[in-house]
C-alpha cells in the first residue's frame, strides 16, 4: 500500500464483515473488500441489500456482528466512536442540518467538537467551494432550498478536512437538475482534495457517472465489482446487467428521439 | 374589603415561594426523569404511569396523604421531620407538577428528527453533548409548554396548603367559605388567579423566545420570575422581637374568634406569632403533639372519643379531667383548663318542623328518622359518636349529606334536610328558630373548650401566665353572640373583630 499523503483519502478494508440484526436479519452476509486510497467507489443496489448498513459500518454509526474494517490500516474500533467519526465526512440522504443553528454555526459544528473557535474564515471558504454565496452562513436552515441544505450537509461534512467522505444516497431527495449539478460538484471535490469517497445509492446512473468502480449489492452480499465502463460492456455479470440496463436503453431513447428517428 | 386586602401581600409572598420552591423541586426531578425516559421505554411506561397516577388523585388527598406518610418517616428518623406546613405542601405539589413536564419532554425527545440525531452522532458528538447541543435547545420550546401547564396547576393547587397548615392564598379563600365572607373568597381567588396569569404570560414569553431564538427577551422574561421570587423571599425574611408561636386553628368561627383571642393574649406578653387555620379535627391535634402548632382550642368529647377510643358515660368535669391527665402523660401536651362553655354536637331541627312532628328528643328522632333527610358537617358522619348515637336510638336517615357548617344551616332552612348535626355554641340556632333535641341516652359526651398547649410550651411559665386568664371566663351566651357576629350574612364581623369585642364583654386584663 502506497504511503499516504495529506491530500490522499486512506484505504479502506472490509475483512469478512457481517452484520446480523437483533431480529435475525442478515444485512450484511461475510463481505471482504478493499477500496483503494483515492478512489470513488459507488454501492449499488435496491433497498434492503444492506449497502447502507455497510457504509456506516465504516463511521460505526452500525456496529458489525463479525469481521472487521480498517481506515489507512487502522482498525475502525481502536478510538472511541464519536473521535472516530470527527475524522470522517458524512453525507445523507436526509442530510439533518440541526435547525436550532444557522448556516455557519452547521457548517462549523464538526470544529467547534474539536475546541476550534474562531471559523469564519473557514465557513466562508466551504461556502465558496460548494458555491454559496457568503450570506447564507447568517440564514436558518429552513430559509434555505433543498439543493442548498444538501451543499451545506456537504460543506458540514467538508469542514474538518476528512480524508474519506461516506456519502449516503447523498442527491435521493433532490429534483433531476439539482441532483446532477451538485453531483458534479462532489466528484471535482473529490478530485481536488484527493479524497476516498464511498457513496451508496439506489441509482445505477448516478453511480456510473460519478464513480471509479461500481459495487453491486444483493441480499447482504457484493455481486459485481467492476469499473463503469466495465458494466457497460456487460463484464459486471448477471445482477449488474439488470440494473444497467434500465439507464443504457434510456439513454438510446434519448440518443433516437435527438436524432429525429 | 381592605382587612382582606391587607392579608394579601403576605400570604401572597408565602404562596409564591411555597409555588416557586414546588415547581423547582418538581423540575429536578421530572427533567433527569425526562431524558432516562426518553432512552428507555420501560422507563417511560412506569415514571409516565407514576405521574399519570399522582394526577389522578385530586391535590387536596394528596396534600392530606403526605401528613401520614411524613408522620410515619419522622417516627423512623427519631422525629425532627415536620409532617405539617411547608414540607409536606412542598412535597404534594411537585409531584403534581412532575407530570405535564415529564410528558411534554418525553413526548418532545420522542418526536425529535431522527435525521437531526443521526447527524449529530455523524458529526462525532458524544451522548452528553448530543444532549446539550442538540436535544435540549430542540426539545425546550415543547418542555416549556409543560412547564407553563406545572406551574399554573401548581400555583392553583397551592390554595389547598392551608388545610394542612401552610399560609397561602387559600387561607383567605377557606375562611370566607367557612364564614361565608364572599370578600375574602373572590379577594382569594382573584389573587391567586392574577399570580398564575402573570407567571403563565412571563413563561409563555419565554418559550416564545426560545422558539425564536432572542435570548434576551428569554432572559429577560426569566429574571422577572426570579425577582419576583427573591422579593417573596425578602418579605418573608424574619423580623426581629420576640419568640414566634403558631396559633392553630379547626375550620370554623368559634375556632378563628378563639385562635385571636389566644393570639391577642401572646401579643400583648411579647410574643410574634402566627396562624394556621383551617386544620381538620383529625390533624390539629397530632400538629400540636409535634409541635407544628404550639396553642389551640380543642373539645374534651373530641380528644376523648378520637384520640383515646372512649364512650360517652361519665359528666363534663370527669372528662375534661380524665382527657388533661392521658394528654399529658402520653405526650406531654398540657391541657391549660376549660374556657367555660361547651360546643357539643346537637342535633336541630326547625323549630316549627319539630313541633309539627312532636318531636323532642332522639328517642322521638329515631322512630321517624327514616323519613327524615340528615344534614351534617364534613366529618360528623366518621365519628364515633354518630356511631354511638346510631347504636343507643337505632337511628336510620333517608339520606345522610354533609356540608360545611355555614352550608349545613343553610341546608336546613330551605328544607333541603330536615334535621342537623349543630353546634351547641352556634348563635344561628337561636337565630334561625332551631330546635335542640335532648339526649335522654346521654349518648354524645360533653364537649367543653380546652386550651391545649404544645409539649415543647408545656412548662412555658411565660405562655401560661398570658393564656391563663382566658380559663373559665367565657359564657356560652357570649361564644355564641361572637360566632353569630362572624357567621351572619349581614353586618358580618370579622374573627379579629369578633375576639375584640369578646374580650371587651368579658372585661378580660390587656397585657401585664
Amino acid at each position: 500500500m502506497p504511503a499516504q499523503s495529506h491530500s490522499a483519502g486512506p484505504s479502506v478494508t472490509f475483512d469478512t464483515v457481517t452484520k446480523r440484526y437483533a431480529n435475525g436479519t442478515l444485512a450484511v452476509d461475510g463481505v471482504s473488500l478493499e477500496v483503494a486510497a483515492g478512489s470513488f467507489v459507488a454501492l449499488v443496489g435496491t433497498s434492503g441489500s444492506g449497502k447502507s448498513t455497510l457504509l456506516k459500518m465504516v463511521n460505526r454509526l452500525v456496529e458489525p456482528t463479525g469481521g472487521s474494517i480498517a481506515i489507512g490500516g487502522e482498525p475502525v474500533d481502536q478510538v472511541p466512536a464519536h473521535l472516530l467519526r470527527r475524522r470522517i465526512g458524512y453525507v445523507f440522504q436526509n442530510i439533518g442540518l440541526f435547525p436550532h443553528l444557522t448556516v455557519g454555526e452547521n457548517i462549523a459544528i464538526g470544529l467547534r467538537l474539536r475546541g476550534e473557535k474562531h471559523n469564519d474564515a473557514r465557513v466562508a471558504e466551504l461556502l465558496d467551494l460548494i458555491e454559496l454565496p457568503d450570506d447564507v452562513a447568517g440564514r436558518r436552515p429552513d430559509a434555505l432550498s433543498g439543493g442548498q441544505r444538501q451543499r451545506v450537509g456537504v460543506a458540514r461534512a467538508l469542514a474538518i478536512k476528512p480524508g474519506l467522505m461516506l456519502m449516503d444516497e447523498p442527491f435521493g431527495a433532490l429534483d433531476p437538475v439539482t441532483r446532477d449539478t451538485l453531483g458534479h460538484a462532489v466528484r471535482r471535490l473529490h478530485g481536488t482534495l484527493g479524497l476516498t469517497t464511498i457513496m451508496v445509492t439506489h441509482d445505477m446512473a448516478e453511480a456510473l457517472l460519478f464513480a471509479d468502480r461500481v459495487l453491486v449489492m444483493q441480499h447482504g452480499r457484493i455481486v459485481a465489482d467492476a469499473t463503469p465502463h466495465e458494466m457497460l460492456s456487460g463484464a459486471g455479470g448477471e445482477a449488474a446487467d439488470a440494473l444497467v440496463a434500465v439507464p443504457r436503453e434510456q439513454a438510446h431513447a434519448l440518443a433516437k428521439i435527438e436524432a429525429g428517428e | 374589603m381592605n382587612e382582606a386586602l391587607a392579608r394579601v401581600p403576605g400570604l401572597l409572598a408565602q404562596h409564591v415561594l411555597l409555588s416557586a420552591a414546588a415547581l423547582l423541586l418538581g423540575l429536578a426531578i421530572a427533567l433527569p426523569l425526562t431524558i432516562w425516559s426518553a432512552r428507555n421505554q420501560a422507563v417511560a411506561r412506569v415514571t409516565l404511569g407514576f405521574a399519570s397516577l399522582v394526577q389522578t388523585i385530586p391535590a387536596l388527598a394528596l396534600l392530606a396523604l403526605f401528613y401520614p406518610v411524613l408522620l410515619f418517616f419522622s417516627g423512623l428518623v427519631g422525629g425532627g421531620i415536620p409532617a405539617l406546613g411547608f414540607l409536606p405542601s412542598l412535597l404534594a405539589l411537585a409531584l403534581y407538577a412532575l407530570l405535564p413536564i415529564l410528558r411534554n419532554g418525553v413526548t418532545g425527545l420522542a418526536n425529535l428528527d431522527p435525521a437531526v440525531l443521526q447527524a449529530a452522532d455523524g458529526v462525532g458528538m458524544t451522548a452528553r453533548q448530543k444532549l446539550w447541543m442538540v436535544e435540549a435547545p430542540l426539545v425546550a420550546p415543547v418542555l416549556m409548554a409543560g412547564i407553563r401547564t406545572a406551574a399554573v396547576w401548581t400555583i392553583g393547587a397551592a390554595t389547598l396548603s392551608t388545610t394542612v397548615g401552610q399560609p397561602s392564598l387559600g387561607d383567605l379563600i377557606f375562611a370566607g367559605l367557612q364564614t361565608q365572607n364572599w370578600t375574602l373568597v373572590v379577594v382569594g381567588c382573584l389573587a391567586s388567579a392574577a399570580l398564575a396569569m402573570v407567571v403563565d404570560a412571563l413563561l409563555g414569553l419565554a418559550e416564545r423566545s426560545i422558539a425564536a431564538r432572542r435570548k434576551g427577551r428569554f432572559w429577560t422574561s426569566i429574571g422577572v420570575l426570579v425577582a419576583g421570587v427573591l422579593l417573596a423571599l425578602v418579605s418573608m425574611l424574619p423580623g426581629s422581637g420576640g419568640k414566634h408561636v403558631v396559633i392553630g386553628a379547626k375550620g370554623f368561627s368559634e375556632q378563628y374568634i378563639l385562635a385571636r383571642m389566644i393570639g391577642h393574649r401572646l401579643e400583648a406578653a411579647g410574643y410574634r406569632v402566627s396562624y394556621r387555620e383551617g386544620l381538620g379535627s383529625a390533624v390539629v391535634f397530632n400538629a400540636l403533639t409535634s409541635n407544628d402548632i404550639d396553642v389551640y382550642v380543642d373539645y374534651s368529647g373530641t380528644i376523648w372519643t378520637n384520640e383515646m377510643g372512649r364512650k360517652a358515660g361519665p359528666g363534663r368535669a370527669q372528662i375534661v379531667n380524665g382527657v388533661a391527665q392521658w394528654a399529658m402523660r402520653t405526650h406531654h401536651v398540657r391541657l391549660l383548663g376549660a374556657l367555660g362553655f361547651e360546643n357539643t354536637y346537637a342535633f336541630a331541627m326547625r323549630g316549627d318542623d319539630a313541633k309539627r312532628r312532636g318531636i323532642t328528643s332522639l328517642t322521638d328522632l329515631a322512630r321517624q328518622a327514616p323519613q327524615l333527610n340528615f344534614g351534617t358537617d364534613l366529618e360528623f358522619l366518621d365519628r364515633p359518636e354518630w356511631k354511638q348515637v346510631q347504636q343507643a336510638y337505632g337511628m336510620h336517615f333517608r339520606s345522610a349529606h354533609p356540608y360545611t357548617p355555614s352550608f349545613m344551616y343553610r341546608a336546613l332552612a330551605s328544607k333541603r334536610v330536615d334535621v342537623i348535626s349543630a353546634f351547641s355554641s352556634d348563635g344561628r340556632i337561636a337565630k334561625q328558630h332551631l330546635k335542640v333535641l335532648t339526649d335522654p341516652k346521654h349518648a354524645i359526651p360533653g364537649y367543653d373548650a380546652i386550651l391545649m398547649v404544645s409539649p415543647d410550651h408545656a412548662d412555658d411559665a411565660k405562655m401560661i401566665a398570658a393564656l391563663k386568664p382566658l380559663v373559665g371566663r367565657i359564657p356560652i351566651g357570649l361564644m355564641r353572640q361572637a360566632n353569630y357576629m362572624v357567621d351572619r350574612s349581614t353586618d358580618k364581623k370579622s374573627p379579629d373583630a369578633a375576639a375584640r369585642w369578646l374580650e371587651h364583654q368579658i372585661r378580660l386584663p390587656q397585657g401585664k
